[in-house]
C-alpha cells in the first residue's frame, strides 16, 4: 500500500504539470477584464507586485469569447486557413503515403530496403536542412506565399509512410499469399486485405499528422508573406499580452480541435507512437 | 491431388511505391541535390568556389554559437528525457490501475498547440511573472528569465514537458515486449526486484533504445517553436539555435551560407543515425 502511494505521488505531480496549461487557459478565458488585470497585471505593466496564478475565475463570464468572435474577424480567416492546410496535407498523405507504405511492407522489388532507408533518413531531417531546397522548389513552381506550396511540401513527408509501414508489416504474409492463390490482383489484395487490417496504422498516422500540422509553424513563417494566409499557429502568438482577454479565448478555441482529435484518437495515437518502438 | 505451386512473385509492390517515390524525388531529393551543388558555387557569380562556402560557414561566429548550443541542447535533453521517461514508464508499469488516465495526462502536451501554451510561458517567465514571484517569496534573486542564460534551461523544461508522454509510451511498448516468464523464472530462482531490473528489464529495453533516441532527436528540433514564440528572432545567446541562424540567413538571402550549412547539418544527422544504429543494433 505504501509502495503504491509512493508511486502515485510523483506520477500525480507530473500529470498535474502536464495538464496545468489547459486549466490555466480555460480559467483565463473565463475571466473578465478586471480579474485578468488583477492576476496578470504585473506582467501587463501598470500594477506592482507579481503575477498571481489564475486558478478559478470568481465571476466566470464569456465576454472574452464574445469579444473575440465579434471584434476579430481575422480569427475566422486564420482558423479556416489552418483547417484548409491540415485537410490538404492529410488527404495528400493518404493518397500517396498509404499505398507507398503497403508497397514497402509487402512488396518485393529491387532496392526496396535501400529506398526505405532513404525514407527514414529524410524523416529525420529537420526543417532548417530542407529550408533552402524548399524555397528554391516553391520559387521555381511560383508557389511561394500560397497554401498550395505549403501543402505540397508536407504531402511527401516520409514520417507517415514509416508509421503505416510498421502496421502493414504486421499483416500476416500467409493472408496475402492466400489471397494471391485465390487469384486476387495486387490491387484487390491491397484493398481487401491490406487496408482493413492496416487501418489502425492509417488512423494513427492521421492523428499524429493532425496534431503536428495543426501546430505547423516553421514553413508558414518562412514561406507565407501575406498575413491573411497565416494559420492560427502564427496568429495566436502575435496577439500580445496587452490583449490578454482575446489571446486567452483564441488560445482555447485553437486548442479545442486538437484536444478533440486527441481524446477521440488516444488509443490510435498510443499505438502509432508505440509502433515505432517495436523492432522489425 | 493438384500440386500446389508457389506462384512466382517477381517484382510486386513497386507500383504502389511509385507515386510517392516520384513525389519524394521531384520535390525533396532533386532540390536537395541542387542545394549540394550550390554549396560549392558562389552565390552571385555561380562559378565553382570549392570549399570556400564551407570555410565561411565554419568561421562564422553565429554558426559556431548556434551549432554549439544545438549540440549542448541535444546533449542535455536527450539523456535527461530518456531517463525521466523511463522512470515514469517503470512507475506506471508497476501501477495496475489508473494507467490509461495517467497516459492520457502525460500525452496531452502533444496536443496543446505551442501557440496556445506560449501564453502561459510568457506569464511564467516574465520579469514580474510567476517564477519571479516565487523567487521573491524565497528571498532569491529574480530575473527576466528569458533574457538570461536561464533561457536555455527553460527550453529544456519545455522540451521535456512536451515529450515525456511520447517517450513514456515508447518505453512502455518496449517493456511489454519483455516476456513475463523471464521474471517468473528469476523470482523462482530468488532474484530480487533490483536484480530483475538490472538483468532482465534493462537488457530487454536495449533494442528499443535506438528508436527512442532517434525519435527524441527528431522531436528535439521542434523546440525551436517555443524558443521563437517566446523570444523572437534574436533570443538570448544561450538559446540561439541552428533554426534561428538559418532564419536569419534566409532573411539576408545568404544562399551560399545556407547551402553549405544545410549540407553540414544533413551530414551530421546522417552520421548520428549511423552511429546510434551501429552502437545499439550492431
Amino acid at each position: 500500500m505504501i509502495w503504491k502511494k509512493m508511486v502515485m505521488f510523483p506520477l500525480a505531480l507530473l500529470a498535474f504539470a502536464a495538464v496545468y496549461p489547459i486549466c490555466f487557459l480555460l480559467a483565463g478565458s473565463l475571466m473578465g477584464s478586471g480579474e485578468i488585470k488583477e492576476s496578470l497585471g504585473a506582467a501587463l505593466g501598470g500594477s506592482a507586485g507579481y503575477v498571481q496564478i489564475p486558478w478559478l475565475p470568481r465571476y466566470p463570464t464569456l465576454v472574452s469569447y464574445v469579444e473575440l468572435l465579434l471584434d476579430s474577424p481575422e480569427f475566422f480567416v486564420m482558423f479556416w486557413n489552418s483547417v484548409k492546410l491540415v485537410a490538404g496535407i492529410l488527404l495528400g498523405q493518404l493518397a500517396f503515403g498509404v499505398p507507398a507504405a503497403w508497397g514497402f511492407a509487402k512488396g518485393t522489388f529491387p532496392f526496396r530496403k535501400a529506398l526505405f532507408t532513404v525514407y527514414i533518413l529524410l524523416m529525420m531531417m529537420p526543417f532548417q536542412v530542407l529550408m533552402l531546397s524548399d524555397h528554391l522548389l516553391l520559387d521555381r513552381l511560383h508557389l511561394l506565399d500560397t497554401h498550395m506550396g505549403l501543402i505540397l511540401l508536407s504531402v511527401f513527408s516520409t514520417f507517415p509512410v514509416f508509421i503505416m509501414y510498421r502496421f502493414f508489416d504486421g499483416v500476416p504474409d500467409a493472408l496475402v499469399e492466400a489471397a494471391r492463390l485465390d487469384g486476387a490482383s495486387q490491387w484487390q489484395i491491397f484493398f481487401y486485405v491490406g487496408l482493413p487490417l492496416g487501418s489502425p496504422g492509417v488512423i494513427s498516422a492521421m492523428v499524429l499528422g493532425f496534431l503536428e500540422y495543426w501546430n505547423l509553424m516553421e514553413p508558414p513563417m518562412t514561406f507565407l508573406k501575406s498575413k491573411e494566409l497565416w494559420p492560427l499557429s502564427l496568429y495566436l502568438p502575435a496577439i500580445g499580452l496587452d490583449r490578454a482577454k482575446v489571446a486567452f479565448a483564441a488560445s482555447v478555441l485553437a486548442l479545442i480541435p486538437a484536444i478533440f482529435v486527441f481524446l477521440a484518437g488516444q488509443d490510435h495515437l498510443e499505438k502509432g507512437i508505440a509502433a515505432a518502438a517495436v523492432k522489425e | 491431388m493438384i500440386e500446389r505451386k508457389k506462384i512466382p512473385r517477381g517484382q510486386t509492390g513497386f507500383l504502389f511505391v511509385l507515386p510517392s517515390l516520384v513525389g519524394v524525388t521531384l520535390f525533396i531529393l532533386i532540390p536537395f541535390v541542387d542545394v549540394v551543388r550550390r554549396s560549392f558555387v558562389g552565390a552571385a557569380s555561380g562559378i565553382w568556389v570549392g570549399l570556400a562556402n564551407y570555410q565561411t560557414v565554419f568561421s562564422n561566429r553565429a554558426f559556431r554559437l548556434a551549432a554549439g548550443n544545438t549540440l549542448r541542447f541535444e546533449g542535455v535533453c536527450i539523456p535527461l528525457l530518456l531517463v525521466l521517461s523511463l522512470a515514469a514508464a517503470l512507475l506506471l508499469d508497476s501501477l495496475k490501475d489508473h494507467v490509461q488516465f495517467f497516459k492520457g495526462c502525460f500525452l496531452i502536451p502533444m496536443a496543446i498547440p505551442v501557440a496556445s501554451a506560449v501564453l502561459l510561458w510568457k506569464v511564467l517567465f516574465h520579469e514580474r511573472g510567476l517564477l519571479s514571484g516565487l523567487m521573491h517569496m524565497l528571498h532569491l534573486p529574480e530575473a527576466d528569465w528569458m533574457g538570461t542564460s536561464w533561457a536555455f534551461w527553460i527550453l529544456v523544461v519545455s522540451y521535456i514537458w512536451k515529450n515525456l508522454g511520447y517517450d513514456m509510451v515508447l518505453w512502455l511498448a518496449g517493456l511489454s515486449g519483455i516476456s513475463p516468464s523471464l521474471y517468473e523464472a528469476a523470482q523462482v530462482d530468488g532474484a530480487g526486484r533490483g536484480q530483475c531490473f538490472i538483468y532482465i528489464t534493462l537488457p530487454g529495453l536495449l533494442p528499443s533504445l535506438f528508436t527512442i533516441s532517434v525519435l527524441s532527436v527528431l522531436n528535439s528540433f521542434k523546440v525551436f517553436r517555443e524558443a521563437y514564440l517566446v523570444a523572437g528572432d534574436y533570443p538570448h545567446e544561450s538559446m540561439y539555435l541552428l533554426q534561428h541562424l538559418f532564419n536569419n540567413w534566409y532573411r539576408d538571402l545568404s544562399m551560399d551560407k545556407m547551402a553549405a550549412g544545410a549540407v553540414v547539418h544533413a551530414g551530421a544527422i546522417f552520421l548520428l543515425v549511423l552511429f546510434l544504429q551501429r552502437k545499439w543494433e550492431g
